[in-house]
């Protein structure tokens, strides 16, 4: 269970509350105006923020002063996910040992990442060789392999065609269901939320919501996000 | 040698005396190069000394000065080689050298009684040329003539003191004017003399201030006789190079040795072709072929090693002026 | 927390630029407590301060000025011999200053090439003593350098935004505007600060090329006090004033030189579509032609003058020749060591102070640093025993501004744009510095490590005071050399220097782009 118990974070002249519980194993969208803090709340939870105020729990264990790296959470940024001068093994391989010192059945978790995202054969390719969807397959097949109770989504996908992001939201969706991990992903795109979240969490007018199911949320807006929606 | 050396190391655990003792001399780079005196010196010296002569080069004259200044007592040095009698006064009032012993029959233009230092070889300091141009007789001459002269920085070389000493002694309280005059004669003004001796060479210049001994070695080393020194009849500053021992030195016997061998036949018919100055004590079998084609100043300029210390900052001041215009 | 939040610690970095500190200030220090009571600044010294002022500030607009189109005619042209003119370009930087005053001289000297020219057709010599002089052999000198560091800039420029801009039609004009400008105006103060530095320090150059006493710099001054006068006080005065002269510029240009960077982007070869019109073309052209004549001519002197002597070099020639490379390698090593945590701070945010420790090795005056050293070391242990570490380690630290300025741009962009990534995967430490950091850093550290090879080949630093009779280097031996007449065998060990460099140069600087993306 994912808590956050009367949050404020501040960042210059902006600030965001929060005070809101995710169930584990829930899939959550992030929606909300566009510099509504729905990036801020992304990076809080990942580490890269302070809480001016309140706490964050993770199964009751306090987040605060745990780095990024040792926070239960995965976390695919907009873009720049992939280190271009390793290759795609490689950049899995970062997901199980930041030092890619790999043993046997670590390189065995690693190739069936791999398999499983359908790039075994891209192995030893670089980044830059590669499409904008398989990209985002290196990035997911590494969120595999890390492992993390917490996967969260700020847009990775965001520049992806409409039928490679759905694919994308489809495995994402996948994986979660498979690992059991408990899934926050920003988006501004309803249908993303209708597609692969059970809940939503509104962020608007410098607060975010406690977390509703989505087709209620999305059926019977409230006024922001009624003015968000159009 | 080295064998013995190597014995004595492993003599020494159990016998001390059988150790080499070792003999440090701090001398100018040019001296200890390959193609300096130095290594001719080092291997002469210890055949007969049986001991290790350790040869430390370090810049020029001056800088040599400013280490045993910097090192002071504590210095390893047994013996300083390569002041000149532009120094020697700041050598002496450190306090740091002791009387040396040399007796010798010097071949020096001048009578040499210094009781600290005793030299080892010298020169005259002249303009060098090529042979074929004409030369100027003196310096009004020179400054009269559109010849173009580079000289070095008597702040930063030794020759460059000395033609400031060589002015000073000719001309006295004119010596303002004379270098007034000769200021659009000056190219340009060298950190040292290989540059400015490079530059001479690569055609920047007519004359190079060098000594009078310099045309011998493209004679001798290139048999390449283009080369001559202008004889200046007011006379030639001298340079007149010496040694002495330091007095907190742990090796004064091997020291006094080595002074003596400096004005020994061994140690001085070794100078006029890798120095390539006049020795200190003309060799018996007199000096090199080709040294008898040099040119022969008239008259000997040197100013005594107080007077030297007592002009030297109104005559920077003066050369700094004229120059600086 | 988010402070904390670094994939790799700034502190081996401060450590670093406090060592550095030490060394510089420390020797400083040394010197002045062993000065007795000296005559303090004279008219003279005003007068030296005023025209190194001068000539450095020239030398640095005027290098760094004509560095701009040469650069960018670099970054928008390719053509046979693009790279080994670049590389070429290095050479003038790091020959000796002797050598390199020759060299010019035999080309725009009174009897030089150019003077030999213009009498054939009746005309004057060229007149090169002088200020002008000064500022000539100064922009020989640094142009290169300036060039080399601004057409870094260039490249930092990731392609998408060359492909962006061109995307909207942008002309050169607009590509200024949009790209080129905001980039110089980020590089520009610090290869100012750079090149100021360098002259500020400058001597026989500025003396030999100005023609006398009228050209005296402060670095001379200080030579003076130290030799003619022995007034370490006053030496030690000098070399303050040098200091805080260089530091006032370096902060300055910390100042002027904060803005943005470009943004992430995938590693693409980069590839411009501006500046395609004839016009534009011939310009580049001309711009590269002469910076190339310019530079080359001196160096086809140096060439041809040690030429005829290179199959005559004695063995000791040589040996020196190996005792050099040793203190090159040596000294590379320790100026990465230095410079690469140092970099790591300046890109994690700890940039002022770090930065003005790493410009001070400029101005600290090699004589001073020398002497201090030696005071220090001397009652404690043998020099000369010491000879090849100190020399390797003040050549490093005078390398250090150029490794700096060569390492943080690229070590700010690499932690900016992949520090989160590493962190939210638990990747920090040497993992990072092994896995991220260093390769990604690599063309800029090979460049860096040439540089700092070349230079360190070249200089004839502090070895006088610590010179050990039986370990010569190569810059000594020539010294040496001409020093006993033998200017013919000097001119082919400054060759041989020369080429000694340049081959150091390529190798890392070739090493360090070899199978790299960027």
């Amino acid at each position: 269970m994912l808590r956050l118990e009367n949050c404020l974070i501040e960042n210059g002249g902006f600030s965001l509350r929060a005070n809101l519980t995710i169930a584990r194993g829930s899939r959550v969208a992030v929606i909300g105006p566009s510099g509504a803090g729905k990036s801020t709340l992304i990076e809080t939870l990942a580490g890269f923020r302070p809480l001016t105020k309140g706490a964050i729990h993770w199964n009751g264990s306090d987040l605060a002063g745990v780095e990024p790296g040792k926070r239960p959470v995965a976390l695919l940024f907009q873009d720049g996910n992939l280190f271009p001068h390793l290759t795609v093994a490689q950049n899995v391989a970062l997901g199980i040992h930041a030092n890619l010192r790999l043993d046997q059945p670590q390189q065995a978790q690693m190739q069936a990442a791999l398999v499983r995202v359908g790039l075994d054969s891209m192995a030893d390719r670089k980044p830059a060789d590669l499409s904008g969807g398989q990209q985002s397959r290196v990035a997911l097949a590494r969120v595999l392999v890390q492992g993390r109770d917490l996967l969260l989504l700020d847009e990775p996908f965001a520049a992806l065609g409409p039928a490679l992001k759905v694919e994308m939201l489809d495995l994402v969706g996948e994986l979660v269901e498979e690992t059991g991990a408990t899934l926050l992903m920003v988006s501004h795109d309803p249908s993303d939320a209708r597609r692969i979240a059970n809940q939503v969490v509104l962020v608007a007018d410098g607060c975010a919501h406690a977390p509703q199911p989505t087709t209620q949320l999305l059926d019977n807006p409230p006024p922001a996000l009624k003015a968000y929606l159009g | 040698m080295k064998y013995l050396v190597i014995a004595a190391g492993i003599l020494s655990t159990t016998a001390a005396v059988a150790e080499v003792p070792e003999l440090t001399v701090y001398t100018y780079d040019s001296f200890v190069s390959d193609w300096g005196p130095g290594p001719a010196v080092e291997a002469a010296f210890e055949e007969v000394c049986g001991c290790d002569l350790k040869l430390v080069g370090a810049g020029d004259g001056a800088a040599l000065l400013a280490r045993i200044k910097l090192e002071g007592a504590r210095s390893d040095a047994d013996v300083v080689l390569g002041l000149d009698t532009n120094l020697t006064a700041a050598a002496k009032a450190t306090g740091l050298f002791a009387e040396h012993s040399v007796v010798a029959d010097y071949t020096l233009p001048v009578a040499w009684e210094d009781k600290t230092f005793a030299p080892y070889d010298w020169g005259y300091f002249s303009f060098v040329q090529n042979a074929d141009a004409t030369a100027p007789t003196n310096f009004k001459d020179l400054a009269a003539s559109d010849t173009k002269i580079v000289i070095q920085d008597p702040r930063s070389s030794t020759p460059g003191l000395g033609l400031l000493m060589w002015v000073k002694a000719a001309y006295g309280d004119e010596a303002p004017a004379i270098w007034a005059d000769l200021s659009d004669n000056v190219v340009t003004v060298t950190k040292g003399w290989s540059e400015a001796y490079g530059l001479f060479l690569e055609g920047e210049a007519d004359m190079v201030l060098s000594y009078t001994t310099s045309p011998a070695y493209h004679l001798i080393a290139e048999e390449d006789d283009s080369k001559t020194a202008a004889l200046f009849d007011e006379g030639h500053y001298l340079q007149v190079e010496v040694a002495g021992k330091l007095a907190n030195s742990d090796q004064p016997e091997l020291a006094d040795q080595f002074l003596n061998f400096m004005v020994s036949e061994a140690f001085q018919s070794i100078i006029p072709t890798t120095n390539w100055m006049y020795p200190a004590v003309t060799p018996a079998a007199g000096l090199p072929a080709g040294f008898e084609t040099l040119v022969q100043p008239g008259k000997s300029l040197l100013l005594t090693e107080d007077e030297a210390a007592s002009v030297r900052d109104t005559a920077l001041d003066e050369w700094l002026t004229a120059l600086s215009r | 927390m988010a402070d904390c939040a670094k994939p790799v610690s700034p502190r081996p970095g401060i450590g670093a630029a406090a060592l550095v500190v030490a060394l510089i200030f420390g020797t400083l220090t040394a010197v002045a407590l062993r000065a007795e009571v000296g005559r303090g600044f004279g008219a003279s010294d005003w007068a030296a301060v005023r025209f190194t002022l001068t000539q450095a500030c020239l030398s640095a607009v005027l290098s760094v000025g004509l560095a701009i189109p040469v650069a960018r005619a670099l970054a928008r042209r390719r053509f046979f011999g693009r790279r080994i003119l670049i590389t070429l370009l290095g050479a003038p930087f790091i020959l000796p200053v002797i050598v390199a005053i020759l060299g010019l001289l035999q080309v725009f000297g009174r009897a030089g090439w150019i003077s030999s020219g213009l009498a054939m057709l009746g005309l004057e010599p060229v007149q090169i003593y002088g200020l002008h002089g000064v500022v000539l052999a100064h922009v020989f000198f640094n142009l290169p350098l300036a060039t080399r560091l601004i057409l870094q800039g260039w490249q930092e420029i990731p392609a998408e935004r060359f492909r962006l801009a061109a995307q909207l039609g942008a002309d050169s004009r607009a590509m200024w505007q949009l790209l080129e400008r905001p980039m110089l105006t980020r590089i520009m103060p610090g290869a100012l600060a750079v090149v100021f530095a360098i002259c500020l320090s400058s001597f026989a150059v500025a003396l030999t090329l100005g023609g006398g006493p009228r050209a005296t710099t402060i670095e001379l001054a200080i030579y003076q006090a130290f030799r003619f006068d022995f007034d370490l006080g006053r030496a030690a005065l000098l070399s303050a004033l040098q200091l805080v002269l260089t530091g006032t510029a370096a902060l300055v240009a910390l100042r002027v030189a904060a803005g943005e960077g470009f943004g992430t982007g995938l590693d693409r070869a980069l590839q411009r579509w501006d500046g395609t019109g004839p016009i534009a073309r011939l310009l580049d052209g001309m711009w590269i032609a002469t910076a190339a004549i310019f530079l080359m001519l001196p160096l086809g002197a140096i060439v041809l003058s040690g030429l005829p002597g290179l199959t005559g070099l004695p063995v000791s020639v040589w040996a020196a020749a190996l005792n050099s490379v040793l203190v090159a390698a040596l000294s590379t090593v320790l100026l990465l060591l230095l410079a690469l945590p140092m970099a790591t701070a300046v890109a994690l945010g700890r940039g002022g102070a770090i930065e003005l420790a790493g410009i001070l090795g400029l101005a600290a005056s090699p004589l001073v640093i020398g002497t201090g050293l030696f005071i220090v070391i001397y009652p404690i242990a043998d020099p000369f025993a010491l000879a090849l570490p100190v020399t390797a380690l003040v050549n490093a630290v005078m390398a250090l501004p150029f490794a700096l300025r060569i390492l943080v741009p690229r070590a700010q962009v690499v932690v900016g744009r992949y520090g989160r990534l590493a962190l939210s995967l638990d990747m920090r430490g040497w993992s990072f510095v092994w896995r991220v950091l260093l390769p990604r850093m690599r063309p800029q550290i090979g460049f860096a490590a040439g540089l700092a090879a070349a230079l360190s080949m070249g200089d004839l630093g502090v070895i006088a005071l610590f010179a050990d009779p039986e370990f010569a280097t190569l810059p000594l031996q020539i010294y040496r050399l001409m020093g006993a007449y033998r200017m013919e065998l000097a001119s082919a060990a400054a060759l041989l220097l020369l080429a000694l460099s340049m081959a150091a140069f390529w190798i890392l600087d070739r090493g360090g782009r070899w199978h790299a993306e960027a």
